[in-house]
Formats: structure tokens, C-alpha cells, sequence
């Protein structure tokens, strides 16, 4: 997994991702989490493709506790687009990038 | 035909990984399909592999996959996180499709391995992602102080059980008869420990909750009485299916889609075509064992070549009548 997705954290979600202007999908992962792992280079592929279209931002759900319990985040990896302030797709579980973009054919 | 591989390894578990290395090292050069969202296996949701041989404290599963992946990566394996989605097996040579492109190859490996059962009552597939996991090791952490079920009787099942209550108030296993097919070490381990209660003789018949899990419809099956266990997450660890359904038509399997090869050997009915793992094993089904007949159908995949290419120039006639 490489660090080119950037991180939010409980103190910057608000300013990086609900006053984004754009589309943001927020990957919540753990470093404990294998198939976190496995869907890492994905979503890294797909922001190099679509990132114009679509941030790409990961939140640690170990270190950011209010975040994941506000959105009520009980299995990882979910992947959440949130536009305008609000939650608009969420997709639960490691999913092959064809099956992503599928999901998300509404946001690229 | 310079872009013709002499192997394509698809899949990359342990059986992928321990093919992709033994083919390497005989300098066949082997490309091989992790997996877009798979590389690495059934063992990236695991904690604590216990019995795998020359570790004896125990290694982390994504770490041994990692670990596998490097020593195939170090002899000159070609990894690709791809998925395959179409293969020719018939064909000469072999034609492998992914969603980018298409690769030719003489001997085609199966190591694809399988994917876990879903329980297929009413309620799963809505609050899957909402307190439905198939993942301990991912989704234990949001347990926390919770009561929680396990379903299921065999080794996976303890296994997430017991590493359940690192997190969870109570972890209750549901199982369908009164006994367990875990192994003993695993029973023991679950059955002493003061979180663990079991619902024996147990089916769920639903999963109860509007936009989250709140508890389990239970039916014993032996007195037919319904019960609901009031939970706030079920963990469903009721085995695995065989993912080979990229072959079918063209290899066989038994009635469980298991693929059939000519045991003891990985040779499927088609020449240059070779299976080992969990597609193919339904009776083990250990990390060790699916190393071991990926190494096997590494050495298949060899001799096999060398046959073809001492042979082709007294039978290249014949071979095009078969």
C-alpha cells in the first residue's frame, strides 16, 4: 500500500471531507485488517485514474474513534463516498476493481 | 512464439505462491494473477497461523502471505494483481484474459482456491456491513463490550470465537449438530474459555435487525423450537466453496465444484493444465497442504514441458489428428 492516498484523521474529516467541493471517498482501513491491504493498490490505481473526479482519503478507524462511530462503521474495509456533507454510496468488503467501478459509475 | 509463457499461475495463496516459486526456480519464467482484491489468499483474514511448520511461535497470516510472495517474487516470478476473467484451456497455446489483456500460455496452474459460504437466510445480505461479517480479524474491533455470535462448528469458527473475546461481552457459537469438526487443540481452546457459550443443535433461520443486526432467529433442529439470540454482530464461519466457476465447460468437477484432477498427481483432463489447493482439496484444506501440491503442480507443469519439447519432433504429426 502505498501513501498516495492522504490520510484524515477525527480532527481534519471535517475540512478534507464534508466541506470538500468535490466527491470524496473515504476508505476506513486498519493496519490489522488483511483485506485492507488487499484493496489498498486498488483504490491506489483508481485515484490515479479518476482522481480528478473523485478524492481518494483513507481514515485509520484504530486512531480516529469518533469518525468511525459516528458513521457507524462496523465492518472494514467500507468505502464511502460522501458529497456535499453527506454519505451518497457506501460499499462494504474488499471488491474487485471492476466491481468498484461499477459502484461508483455515478461519481466518475 | 516469443510471447508465449511456458506457465500462467493463476491465483496466489499459498498453492499460487509455492507454484509460482518451484516454477521459477526451474526457470520457467511464470507469470502469475493474484487477484485484484485476492492476492494472498484465505490466509489475509486470519490472525495467528499456529500450524504452519517451521514457525513455532506462530506467524501472522498476511505476513506469511507476504513472506510467500516475496520468495516467489525473489526467482523471477512475474506477479500481476489482476483478475482473470475468461480462460481457453483448449486452446494451443492456452489463452488467459484479464480485464487489460490476454496472455498465452503452454501450462496453465489453478490454484484459485475458495471463496466462504454465506449462511443464505433472510436478513444476511441486507445487514452484511451493518453487524454480518465474514472477517474476525477486520471487524472483532467494533465488538467491543458487545454479545456476538459465531456461526459454524469447524477450525475457522473456534478460531474467530476465541479471538472474538479479546473484544466481545460474549461470544456464542451457533452450530447445527452437538458436536464439532474443529481440531481438538481449537475445541478445547474455545470450550474453556469463560466468554464462549455454544447453541448446539442450531440453525439461524434468520437475521434479525432494521438497519443493523440486533439478533439471530435460532431453530433447534431437533425439537423444531424457535428462539431469538439477541446479538449485536454474527461472525459466519460455515466453510467454503470451491472458486471454479472460470472453468466450467471445460474442466470437470465433482458435484460440490470441486475441480478433478488424477490424483495423486495436479493433472486436470486437459494436457498442461494443472490444479492444487483448495479448488481442488475438499478434504485437508491447510496452508501447508495447499504449498505442498502447489510445489506438486509446479513439478507436473515441468515434467510436462520437458515431455512436450523432447517428444514434439516425432509426434508434432500425430498430436494435430487428437
Amino acid at each position: 500500500m502505498s501513501a498516495a492516498s492522504k490520510e484524515v484523521t477525527d480532527a481534519t474529516f471535517e475540512s478534507d471531507v464534508l466541506k470538500n467541493s468535490k466527491p470524496v471517498l473515504v476508505d476506513y482501513w486498519a493496519p490489522w485488517c488483511g483485506p485492507c491491504r488487499q484493496v489498498g493498490p486498488v483504490l491506489e490505481e483508481l485515484a490515479q485514474e479518476y482522481g480528478d473526479k473523485i478524492e481518494f482519503v483513507k481514515l485509520n478507524v484504530d486512531e480516529n474513534p469518533r469518525v468511525t462511530q459516528t458513521y457507524g462503521i462496523l465492518n472494514i474495509p467500507t468505502l464511502s463516498v460522501f458529497k456535499d456533507g453527506h454519505v451518497a454510496k457506501s460499499i462494504v468488503g474488499a471488491k474487485p476493481k471492476s466491481a468498484l467501478l461499477r459502484e461508483l459509475a455515478d461519481f466518475i | 512464439m516469443a510471447d508465449v509463457r511456458d506457465v500462467i499461475v493463476i491465483g496466489s495463496g499459498p498453492a499460487g505462491y509455492t507454484a509460482a516459486l518451484y516454477a521459477a526456480r526451474a526457470r520457467l519464467n511464470p507469470l502469475v494473477f493474484e487477484g485484484s482484491v485476492t492476492a494472498g489468499g484465505a490466509l489475509m483474514n486470519t490472525t495467528d497461523v499456529e500450524n504452519f511448520p517451521g514457525f513455532p511461535d506462530g506467524i501472522i497470516g498476511p505476513d506469511l502471505m507476504d513472506s510467500l510472495r516475496k520468495q516467489a517474487e525473489r526467482f523471477g516470478a512475474e506477479l500481476v494483481a489482476d483478475d482473470v476473467t475468461e480462460v481457453d484451456l483448449a486452446a494451443t497455446p492456452k489463452i488467459v484474459t484479464t480485464h487489460r489483456d490476454m496472455h498465452r500460455a503452454r501450462t496453465v496452474i489453478i490454484a484459485t482456491g475458495s471463496a466462504y459460504r454465506e449462511l443464505g437466510v433472510p436478513g444476511e445480505k441486507r445487514l452484511s456491513g451493518h453487524g454480518v461479517s465474514w472477517c474476525a480479524t477486520c471487524d472483532g474491533f467494533f465488538c467491543r463490550a458487545h454479545d456476538i455470535a459465531v456461526v459454524g462448528g469447524g477450525d475457522s469458527a473456534m478460531e474467530e470465537a476465541t479471538f472474538l473475546t479479546r473484544f466481545a461481552r460474549s461470544v456464542t457459537i451457533v452450530h447445527r449438530r452437538d458436536s464439532l469438526r474443529a481440531s481438538k487443540i481449537m475445541q478445547d481452546r474455545a470450550m474453556s474459555n469463560p466468554k464462549i457459550t455454544f447453541a448446539w443443535n442450531s440453525v439461524v433461520t434468520e437475521v434479525l435487525g432494521e438497519d443493523r443486526v440486533t439478533g439471530l432467529r435460532l431453530e433447534d433442529v431437533i425439537t423444531g423450537t424457535e428462539r431469538v439470540l439477541p446479538v449485536t454482530a454474527v461472525f459466519v464461519a460455515v466453510g467454503h466453496d470451491p472458486r471454479s466457476e472460470l472453468f466450467k465447460g471445460q474442466l470437470a468437477t465433482d458435484p460440490d465444484g470441486y475441480l478433478l484432477v488424477e490424483q495423486p498427481s495436479t493433472r486436470t483432463a486437459i494436457p498442461g493444465v494443472f490444479a492444487c489447493g483448495d479448488v481442488v482439496d475438499r478434504t485437508y484444506r491447510q496452508a501447508v497442504t495447499a504449498a505442498g501440491t502447489g510445489c506438486a503442480a509446479a513439478l507436473d507443469a515441468e515434467r510436462w514441458l520437458a515431455d512436450q519439447d523432447h517428444e514434439t519432433p516425432t509426434l508434432s504429426g500425430r498430436k494435430s489428428t487428437t
